[in-house]
């Protein structure tokens, strides 16, 4: 056979990408390339444009300006525009099961859209029901689902088309610890097998776990982006020592430890203190603050979120 | 778990309009799968209501006006009206709550929207299943007015009635296109009110089923502007004949109709919900 000459490819390249909706502009001109098999990550605080971007990329809305190409595709004609959603995997943010079937039937129904047969769509439904762990609930109705469940057979649903791009929007808001690193592992599964993965998250450790490249929006653009640990060891420090002061005014940072700092930010109830050397900063904390705790972590992707988009919840 | 397979073409006849058939069918077999759930709680008040003025009317009123309704039994004359009507009910309920419920409250059609299914598919598969709603309470009425025929009421008097169905899935459609097109005007729920009120159900009043249009000053004038009547007059021919030139004007009105909403209802309706 001959070979499949997309997959060299990328999965999805977006030039100067914009969407407004009458004079508002929720995505402002972004740039961005998703490599086929990857897990591309979409962060940035409430409004950010994320689920717009992810809209656009599966295609329910149109785009207002830019390019947008999704597996081999120039997305905007409506039979390119169905090739795409024929070959995209959704799981939206926002809960849209149908809740006059049942999980099972919602299933089903998915399938047929993505040209399954009857009898192809009973057993996909099955398979499907048994990866996301719901096969006892195959014959409840939607509302009698807990809110993970739901999230779990949306999950199932987004799958049923068996996606060569899963868009996932939040997919593990509202999951338990242990649903959520179900979850994790079975998009690693999707993964190995090729799956290219588009997510958005408000978790950073979850973002830092699965994405291998991720960008970081704020107001429609932008503002940042790189694999999780090249964007945290740029964008912050390696290290952050922590000084907690309880309700106390913040102390100010000593002339010995000055040289050592590359950036410090005051909290309500600790001193943040961004280290290239940990050792020697946590050493020179601990000898000037004898009388109060202080404590070296390493710096996280929540550190360069924090510190890219603001603590607007602090100020 | 298999995986990725995904990326076969998008398959399926397309007809004009960019709709593609298999989209909307799966659309139509939702519904279908919804109304195999619950269509013993919903077939009885829509059936029952018909069968209701039938009853009551027909032979309540009947009783003072006699066989005085152009020398023919009233209930025989109101039958294939009621017939009409109740298809124009099933049709409307869909096209109206039921849709705005689906775009607006559950989302439903976001849902779709994510599959390979664009907006005109879907309203393509609502008014398919529309029209079926509106085949099955028409025929369900159908069958109560062969009994009343076999109990010796002359109100299935000709062989034409077998093409009924037909007249039946042309008021559906009719309906579903005019109900999905005022669904793409309103921004609330609510104003179905009026839709009911300052349409359906003059229609039903003055539509000829209770009394024939032409006995009211300018009534006939009026009622060519209006699909039921066209439809009331359709199924009266074929039910009780006789059928003449006009009836294939009946027909040709509602198929016209029919094609220019068919051109402008799907996209205004992938307007109204691809922005
Ligand atoms: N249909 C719409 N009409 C008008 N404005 C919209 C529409 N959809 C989204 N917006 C606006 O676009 C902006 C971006 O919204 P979007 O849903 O993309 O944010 P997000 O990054 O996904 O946020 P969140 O983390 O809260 O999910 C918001 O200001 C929102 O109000
Ligand atoms: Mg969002």
């Amino acid at each position: 056979m001959a070979p499949e000459p997309r997959l060299s490819q990328a999965a999805v390249t977006a030039r100067s990408l914009r969407k407004s909706y009458k004079d508002f502009v929720a995505v402002d001109g972004i740039d961005f390339d998703i490599q086929r098999g990857e897990c591309f990550g979409f962060l940035g605080p409430n409004g950010a444009g994320k689920t717009t971007t992810m809209r656009m990329v599966y295609r329910a809305v149109p785009v207002s300006g830019g390019s947008l190409v999704v597996l081999g595709h120039e997305a905007g004609r409506q039979t390119a525009d169905r090739e795409i959603k024929r070959a995209v995997g959704v799981v939206p943010q926002e809960d849209n099961l149908d809740g006059e079937l049942s999980v099972r039937e919602n299933l089903e129904i998915f399938c047929r859209f993505y040209g399954l047969s009857y009898r192809e769509a009973r057993n996909r439904s099955s398979e499907l029901l048994e990866f996301v762990n719901l096969s006892e609930k195959a014959n409840a109705k939607v509302m009698e689902l807990s809110g993970g469940m739901k999230r779990r057979a949306l999950i199932a649903r987004g799958l049923a088309g068996s996606p060569q791009l899963l868009v996932l929007d939040e997919p593990t808001t509202g999951l338990d610890p242990q649903a959520r690193h179900n979850l994790w592992e079975r998009l690693f599964a999707l993964k190995r097998k090729q799956a290219t993965l588009l997510l958005t998250t408000h978790y950073m450790d979850e973002a830092e776990q699965l994405c291998d490249r991720l960008v970081i929006m704020d107001k429609g653009k932008i503002v940042a982006q790189g694999k999780p640990r090249e964007l945290i060891e740029r964008e912050v420090t390696r290290h952050v020592v922590e000084v907690w002061h309880g309700e106390a005014a913040a102390p100010a940072l000593p002339s010995e430890m000055q040289p050592l700092t590359r950036r410090s930010e005051a909290l309500s109830d600790r001193l943040l203190l961004y280290v290239d050397d940990g050792e020697a900063a946590i050493a020179a904390a601990a000898r000037h603050w004898p009388n109060l705790e202080t404590r070296l972590r390493r710096s996280t992707l929540e550190d360069v979120f924090l510190k890219i988009t603001g603590r607007k919840l602090d100020e | 778990m298999r995986l990725p397979r995904g990326g076969e073409s998008v398959s399926g006849m397309n007809l004009p309009g960019d709709i593609n058939l298999s989209m909307a069918l799966c659309v139509w077999r939702r519904n279908f799968t919804v109304y195999r759930h619950t269509w013993v709680t919903n077939i009885l008040p829509n059936f029952f209501e018909p069968v209701l003025f039938l009853v009551g009317m027909g032979l309540g009123l009947g009783v003072y006006v006699g066989g005085n309704m152009r020398g023919q039994d009233y209930v025989a004359f109101i039958a294939p009206g009621l017939m009409a009507s109740a298809a124009m009910n099933g049709a409307s309920f869909e096209a109206s709550w039921n849709m705005y419920i689906k775009m607006y409250f559950s989302k439903l059609y976001d849902a779709y929207l994510a599959t390979p299914a664009q907006m005109q598919d879907i309203a393509f598969g609502e008014l398919l299943w529309g029209t079926t709603r509106a085949l099955i309470y028409g025929a369900g009425f159908l069958v109560v007015l062969l009994g009343f025929t076999l109990a010796g009421r002359p109100i299935l008097t000709s062989w034409w009635t077998l093409l009924v169905p037909l007249a039946l899935a042309l008021i559906g459609a009719i309906f579903s296109l005019m109900g999905q097109w005022y669904t793409t005007l309103i921004n609330t729920i609510d104003l179905y009110s009026y839709y009911w009120t300052l349409f359906l159900t003059p229609m039903f009043l003055f539509s000829g089923i209770f009394f024939p249009v032409s006995d009211i000053p300018g009534g006939t004038t009026i009622a060519w502007f209006t699909p039921l009547f066209h439809g009331v007059e359709l199924v009266r021919g074929l039910c009780q004949g006789p059928l003449e030139l006009r009836h294939l004007g009946h027909t040709g009105y509602m198929l016209a109709v029919c094609a220019l909403l068919l051109w402008a209802v799907p996209r205004r309706m992938r307007k109204r919900m691809v922005k």
